[in-house]
């Protein structure tokens, strides 16, 4: 297939028809208005549904009905707007509903700026949204991979009915790139027998969709199962870590530099000029952030010494990092905020005050 | 013998929570016979909101979503733009539908999503214990209004039918009530017309329906159908705002 | 068989359907019902036009109606 340059929050727009996406509900926010748009007009070019909603609580919303009769359904928005859809993706995972959730960050707290960030973090693993579940969430690093996972994003989401989050960000969403469509897939909404609307032959009961349970048993053994399920998907990216994570020259690294989305591009730069002043540092970069890799980092915290974790942020993986490692060794951070994207010489310089501290 | 009234199978077997005399089971009642009447139970799909009617799914057996509280014509909007051929309406009571979801159910209406919501004003909060709501009279005593709704600092009560008819794109929008039995049988005709409309795809139709909360107006039911002609009507005028295809002559 | 079946077991007590007969033959009945009402109860059936005006205002459908045959 030929490559083509695409904007990235396009080239995600791309993949979501190929996957068999036929409905988009949105609202406009900086700096991901052009994903809707791209898909109001690509939508009704493939029989979809595009429909600008009144605001991000109702476009969530829309994501629910559209989730629970079947359909291969998406939404997207940027920080404060993802902070408005949070009670509506409680209720997608409590009534175990498939939907791809995009987040292209900016800063925050409150209307910040429309500059990119990684502040989201923990509004994305953390559940953000009331109760005991967890949303898969995935951090794409390039305008490629802004089009391969949204495609595994719909498998994901279908394969373990849980919505799905996808941490982009302004950078991310902007830049364009050369890419490779991968090949479409087809979808039949019918293949969910327990949708709404389901009117086939086999059907002997209603079809409810709901996320209430009102006795204390009923709840528990809710919770418990959407917690098994959770286990399931955690053992799957455990089993299929090239789909979780990117380890490069980690093997005999001393030093770890950790990041994610656009940050990780600039740390491979970074990993490749500490080689060159002998410095042996390596780079592991999650793909996937919940369930987050905690095994790769508790096997690396045998063999290196240190690690540094980058985020536009003022520290939120930081977190999970230091869990995984288990105080084995030191976790250092370097962030920075305001859209400020670091530059190579900057994160170098935190690489040697902590190599070498003197 | 020949039997002359029965239970319809659209509606389930189990007993309903409401409280003695309240108009909900009314109101299921006629929705499942205008969905049978109409030979679209089988794909019917409900839209049960946050209220007192938040297990409405209990007592149909048709397919259902239960919503988050406001959202439902949201989430209807969503059900109906992917399965098209389904029937789908929502139930909703006065906190879901004038106040959390004011918005939703203007541009719901606004868009002319071609569903049915059913909006059941009782001017008050039953399932939270009786607090005000956006419907509940001036000068009535509530629990979050316990010297009276004083218009000054707390509103008035909101005409919903009147708003929603200012838009374009609603088909039908009506208002009724049960208080005695020939308004039930124009309750049921409305309903049943607001079906039809969807049936045919011929738009957006808002039934409003003035109920009674004997429990949270502290009334027998009896008297709470009197308090509702005397002081509620005056209030919300029952008619018709909107009927686009002239379905009430049809 | 009668005219007028109620099924207790879903009467809640409300009184609208005596309210509403407008042969004014419903009652409360003397006995209380599992959920610990007075249910509706038929005083004279011979006067029963089958007009269904009690079942229809029934919340809770509990009540069936049949109409003789000619």
């Amino acid at each position: 297939m030929a490559k083509v340059l695409m904007k990235g929050n396009e080239a995600l727009g791309e993949a979501a028809i190929l996957a068999g996406c036929r409905y988009y509900f949105g609202y406009p926010i900086t700096p991901q208005s052009e994903l809707p748009a791209y898909l109001a007009k690509r939508l009704p070019q493939v029989d979809g549904v595009f429909v600008q909603a009144e605001s991000e609580v109702a476009a969530i919303n829309m994501v629910y009905g559209a989730a629970s009769a079947g359909a291969r359904v998406m939404t997207s928005s940027s920080s404060p707007g993802i902070s408005l859809k949070q009670e509506g993706i409680s209720y997608i995972a409590g009534a175990e509903l498939p939907c791809l959730i995009v987040n292209v960050m900016r800063g925050g707290p409150g209307l910040g700026n429309i500059n990119p960030s990684q502040s989201d973090y923990w509004q994305a693993t953390r559940g953000g949204g009331h109760g005991d579940y967890r949303t898969l969430v995935m951090a794409p690093n390039s305008v490629q991979e802004m089009a391969d996972f949204t495609l595994a994003a719909f498998e994901y989401a279908d394969r373990f009915r849980n919505p799905v989050l996808m941490l982009s960000d302004g950078v991310l969403g902007q830049m364009m790139e050369p890419v490779v469509m991968p090949a479409p897939k087809d979808y039949d909404m019918d293949s969910k027998k327990w949708s709404l609307g389901y009117t086939g032959k086999d059907k002997t009961a209603r079809n409810l969709c709901t996320s209430i349970f009102m006795g204390q048993e009923e709840l528990e053994e809710h919770n418990w199962s959407l917690y098994q399920k959770y286990q399931v998907i955690t053992d799957f990216f455990k089993a299929n870590k090239d789909l979780a994570v990117e380890e490069y020259l980690c093997d005999d690294a001393e030093v770890v530099l950790v990041g994610y989305g656009i940050i990780s591009r600039i740390l491979k730069t970074v990993v490749e000029k500490c080689r060159k002043r002998g410095i042996k540092a390596g780079l592991v970069r999650p793909k996937v952030l919940w369930p987050f890799p905690s095994d790769v980092f508790a096997k690396l915290a045998d063999k290196a010494s240190k690690f540094l974790v980058v985020e536009m942020s003022y520290g939120q993986m930081v977190e999970d990092v230091k869990l995984a490692v288990e105080g084995k060794k030191p976790v250092y951070f370097f962030g920075r905020t305001g859209g400020a994207v670091p530059s190579d010489f900057e994160i170098l310089n935190e690489v040697d005050k902590i190599v070498r501290p003197d | 013998m020949k039997q002359v009234f029965g239970k319809t199978n659209v509606l389930s077997a189990n007993p309903t929570h409401y409280c003695p005399g309240c108009d909900h089971g009314v109101v299921h009642r006629l929705i499942a016979e205008s969905l049978e009447e109409l030979e679209v139970a089988d794909r019917s799909i409900g839209v049960a909101p946050v209220g007192c009617s938040v297990f409405a799914y209990d007592y149909f057996n048709i397919d259902f979503n239960q919503a988050a509280h406001g959202r439902a014509p949201a989430v209807a909007t969503g059900i109906k733009r992917t399965r098209p051929d389904s029937i789908v309406f929502t139930y909703q009571g006065d906190g879901d539908l004038a106040a959390i979801g004011t918005a939703e159910i203007i541009h719901a209406a606004n868009r002319g999503e071609n569903i049915t919501v059913v909006f059941i004003n009782n001017g008050i909060y039953g399932m939270t214990g009786g607090q005000m709501a956006p419907t509940t009279l001036v000068g009535m005593k509530t629990q979050t209004s316990p010297y009276g709704r004083d218009a000054a600092t707390m509103g008035s009560p909101i005409r919903v039918s009147e708003i929603i008819a200012t838009l374009e794109s609603p088909a039908y929008v009506t208002r009724v009530t049960l208080n005695t039995i020939a308004n039930q049988i124009k309750t049921k005709k409305a309903i049943k017309n607001a079906f039809t409309l969807q049936k045919e795809k011929k738009g957006f139709s808002f039934v409003e329906i003035v109920c009674i909360c004997p429990t949270n107006w502290g009334k027998k039911p009896t008297d709470a159908h009197k308090w509702l002609t005397e002081n509620m009507l005056p209030v919300f005028p029952l008619g018709t705002f909107k009927d686009i295809h002239g379905i009430e002559k049809a | 068989m009668s005219k007028w079946v109620i099924n207790e077991s879903l009467c809640k007590g409300c009184g609208i359907c005596i309210e509403r007969c407008p042969m004014k033959i419903l009652a409360f009945a003397e006995h209380l019902t599992p959920k610990g009402v007075h249910p509706s109860s038929m005083t004279d059936e011979s006067k029963c036009t089958s007009c269904a005006i009690c079942a229809k205002s029934c919340p809770d459908v509990a009540i069936q109606i049949y109409k003789e045959e000619k």
